[in-house]
């Protein structure tokens, strides 16, 4: 055993420990990915039965904000890739505040968000636990659907944010004692959390994509 | 012969050092316990299902508490002891062992998977206490959404958390197999229980996450009010249909691979000869694997889908056959010439045999367009899947429990007792679903406690059948319980197998091996 990374006693060596922890993570990820395809394909299949009341329903969103929103996240991403660059040189510090930076783009992410669906509340556009529908448009049912597949894929999303804001944090907290000989294990932890926040990007983009920007 | 002085089963006595164990052995051990006490459950409701058929007038129970009744025992025989039977039990025991691997990939995830797997069990039975559900195990839309009054959102949820514990189990296999293999195993040389284990995983990986969805859709438009499958809203219900079969026709390969890699283990070895064609057993476990993603419309012929789209999964659903008859093949030319040797796991494995051989060609026979329009929802095709789920993965299941019960205990049982209950479970299952081929053939529906008459004589024949199939469950219980407490010390390897898990002690140390073992062979190595 290296006197600079803990192996846990089941595996052979510090190699196979890591790529056991990828490999681990990139099948999570593959899982993640069908439950979400489950909720595109479902989307798909009804934006092709109802095209236009689906497009005349997408255009009552606020896209500038979630434009911003997607700039925001998107940068998160880079902060995230710009932590792990800087563990992997050794500068704990400098990754612990390109953590607290991923954090925070995280936050302001969800507060924007959280904005939108009061607005979308107070428009009366959420139809969700009996509230009323209230909605100007030319096909009311299928708006409603539209907005059904809103509130679950933007819930879905943001629940996916929360965990993995918490895993950031949770990297911070680790990150607080000069990890010496743990440094290895510190670099893995901060890769697969890396992993999780990139996936965590791509499904908005693809969020933003089907929801906002199919709007004719 | 005796026993090594410590193991894994005396490395601490405390409460705590099972709950709390990382280790796989003792963890698969907890699972037996928790799928055991779910097997009994979903057996009581199939016997009370089975004993308000004996008359033809709906008279034990309500038409209510006999949807709830056949409701439990698909929720709980499926999700909650056929999909986590062989992998979570033997799978999770065994893998490691016959990687040559100390543990699996990450033992702390795996105790979680317990954990989360005892939490949907929690859900769902409160769930069948809190009033029962009455939509089948399929939660069928809009039945499930718009209509039931019973606790859908509760046993669907349990459902939805369980679903995590078998992706956790699948993560943990596929990556144990893939890096922790021992020095000179190379994938050619892999058992093909371990081929099957992984086959097995990836499907729950990749499929299960899309139960959860269809689940979780379900759940929000109860308790939420989305209508995804509201057709006011334009929503389609069969919709549904598509995103549960996308995962549960895959499930049933998960239900019926682990079994094919039980099997394979125990004919070679008391035939004494090695598997025929290896090479095609694992090309044909893949390919199962892989077709079973694109048949599921299979269970949609008379939903009102496409003539076009039932013509290709038709197609597809014949092609299945094909991986499934080259095992069952070669199954049988390698017990061509052997010696073999008729004992418990051995009479197990040849029931697999005849009974997975008529479950599946009857499904064939349910493929075909035109002849599923006749059977569709009757006994039919109770009896068709039974024959593959009880005939074919409970067996192999019980199978594989006595071949390697003197590994993982240490013990040996009543050989003589043992015989009798494979015989039981052989006689008995299929007095219990023969019948029902035939009921099904003239008519009679499933999910239905009322029936005419002329149907009576094959309804008494399978309740007297599930009588004799329940002392073929029971008895093991008794030998087993008397093998622990009293059996004789087996010693390392009593049925003279190969495998790199029977160069080890019965019962196993803590860390499998006390020297990692190389490997320089192909598996099998009978002469």
């Amino acid at each position: 055993m290296s006197d600079t990374v803990t192996i846990a006693s089941h595996f052979e060596d510090a190699e196979q420990q890591r790529e056991a922890g990828l490999m681990g993570m990139w099948l999570f990820l593959a899982t993640e990915l069908m439950l979400f395809a489950g909720l595109f394909g479902a989307f798909g299949i009804y934006r092709g039965l109802h095209g236009e009341a689906f497009a005349e329903a997408a255009r009552h969103l606020d896209l500038p904000l979630a434009s911003i929103n997607t700039a925001i996240l998107l940068t998160s991403g880079l902060t995230m890739a710009l932590a792990e660059r800087s563990v992997q040189a050794g500068l704990i510090v400098v990754a612990r505040r390109w953590i607290v930076a991923t954090v925070a783009l995280g936050a302001v992410f969800l507060v924007i968000k959280g904005y939108e669906w009061h607005h979308e509340f107070a428009e009366g556009l959420m139809p969700l636990l009996g509230l009323p529908f209230d909605y100007d448009g030319s096909h009311p049912a299928q708006a409603e659907l539209f907005f059904d597949f809103y509130f679950a894929m933007t819930g879905l999303h943001a629940l996916h944010m929360l965990v993995g804001l918490g895993a950031l944090a949770v990297l911070w907290v680790l990150g607080r004692p000069q990890p010496g000989p743990r440094a290895d294990r510190y670099i893995r932890q901060m890769r697969i959390t890396g992993m999780y926040w990139a996936f965590v990007d791509v499904v908005w983009v693809f969020v933003f994509t089907s929801l906002y920007l199919l709007r004719s | 012969m005796s026993e090594p002085e410590t193991h894994y089963l005396n490395d601490g006595w405390t409460l705590r050092s099972w709950l709390l164990t990382t280790d796989h052995k003792r963890i698969a051990w907890m699972y037996f316990a928790t799928i055991t006490a779910f097997f009994f459950i979903g057996g009581l409701a199939a016997l009370l299902v089975r004993l308000e058929l004996l008359t033809p007038a709906g008279d034990m129970v309500d038409s209510d508490t006999y949807n709830k009744l056949f409701s439990a025992h698909g929720i709980v025989m499926v999700w909650f002891f056929l999909v986590p039977s062989i992998p979570a039990t033997m799978g999770n025991f065994l893998l490691p062992l016959m990687l040559g691997a100390r543990d699996l990939a990450f033992p702390k995830l795996n105790l979680l998977s317990w954990y989360i797997f005892t939490l949907g069990g929690l859900f769902t039975m409160t769930a069948v206490i809190a009033g029962g559900v009455d939509t089948g195990w399929t939660f069928y839309t809009p039945y499930s959404t718009l209509f039931s009054n019973s606790a859908v959102v509760l046993a669907a949820s349990g459902v939805f958390v369980v679903g995590f514990s078998s992706i956790l189990t699948g993560l943990n296999f596929i990556v144990t197999t893939h890096k922790m293999r021992a020095p000179g195993l190379t994938w050619m040389r892999l058992p093909l229980f371990c081929w099957a284990n992984y086959a097995t995983s990836l499907i729950m990986v990749l499929a299960t996450p899309v139960l959860s969805m269809a689940l979780l859709l379900i759940v929000l438009e109860r308790a939420l009010g989305i209508g995804i499958f509201d057709p006011e809203l334009g929503g389609d219900p069969l919709l549904f249909q598509h995103l549960f079969w996308f995962y549960s026709h895959p499930a049933v390969y998960i239900m019926i691979l682990p079994g094919m890699g039980v099997v394979s283990e125990i004919i070679t070895c008391f035939a004494r000869r090695p598997i025929f064609g290896y090479t095609g057993m694992v090309i044909s476990i893949m390919a199962i694997a892989l077709f079973g993603f694109i048949v599921w419309g299979h269970h949609m012929f008379v939903a009102g889908q496409s003539l076009y789209a039932g013509i290709l999964f038709s197609f597809f659903t014949f092609l299945v056959a094909v991986p499934s008859a080259i095992k069952t093949l070669n199954w049988t030319a390698t017990l061509y010439g052997g010696r073999i040797r008729f004992t418990a796991p051995m009479i197990y494995a040849l029931s697999f045999l005849g009974l997975f051989t008529i479950g599946g060609l009857t499904g064939v026979i349910l493929a075909s367009l035109a002849v599923d329009i006749h059977l569709h929802d009757t006994y039919f095709v109770t009896a068709h899947f039974h024959y593959i789920m009880v005939g074919g993965m409970v067996t192999a299941y019980l199978g594989g429990l006595h071949f390697w019960w003197p590994k993982i205990t240490g013990k040996l049982y009543s050989g003589p007792w043992s015989i009798v209950a494979a015989l039981a479970l052989f006689i008995g299952f299929n007095l219990t679903f023969f019948p029902q081929f035939l009921l099904g053939f003239l008519g009679m529906p499933r999910r239905y406690h009322a029936y005419p008459e002329e149907f009576q004589l094959l309804h008494v024949m399978s309740t007297l059948g599930a009588g004799v199939l329940a002392v073929g469950y029971l008895l093991p219980m008794v030998y087993f319980g008397w093998s622990l407490w009293r059996g004789k010390p087996a010693g390392d390897n009593p049925w003279d197998a190969t495998g790199l898990e029977w160069r080890t002690t019965s019962p196993p140390p803590k860390h499998n091996f006390v020297d990692t073992p190389t490997v320089t062979g192909r598996p099998y190595d009978y002469v």
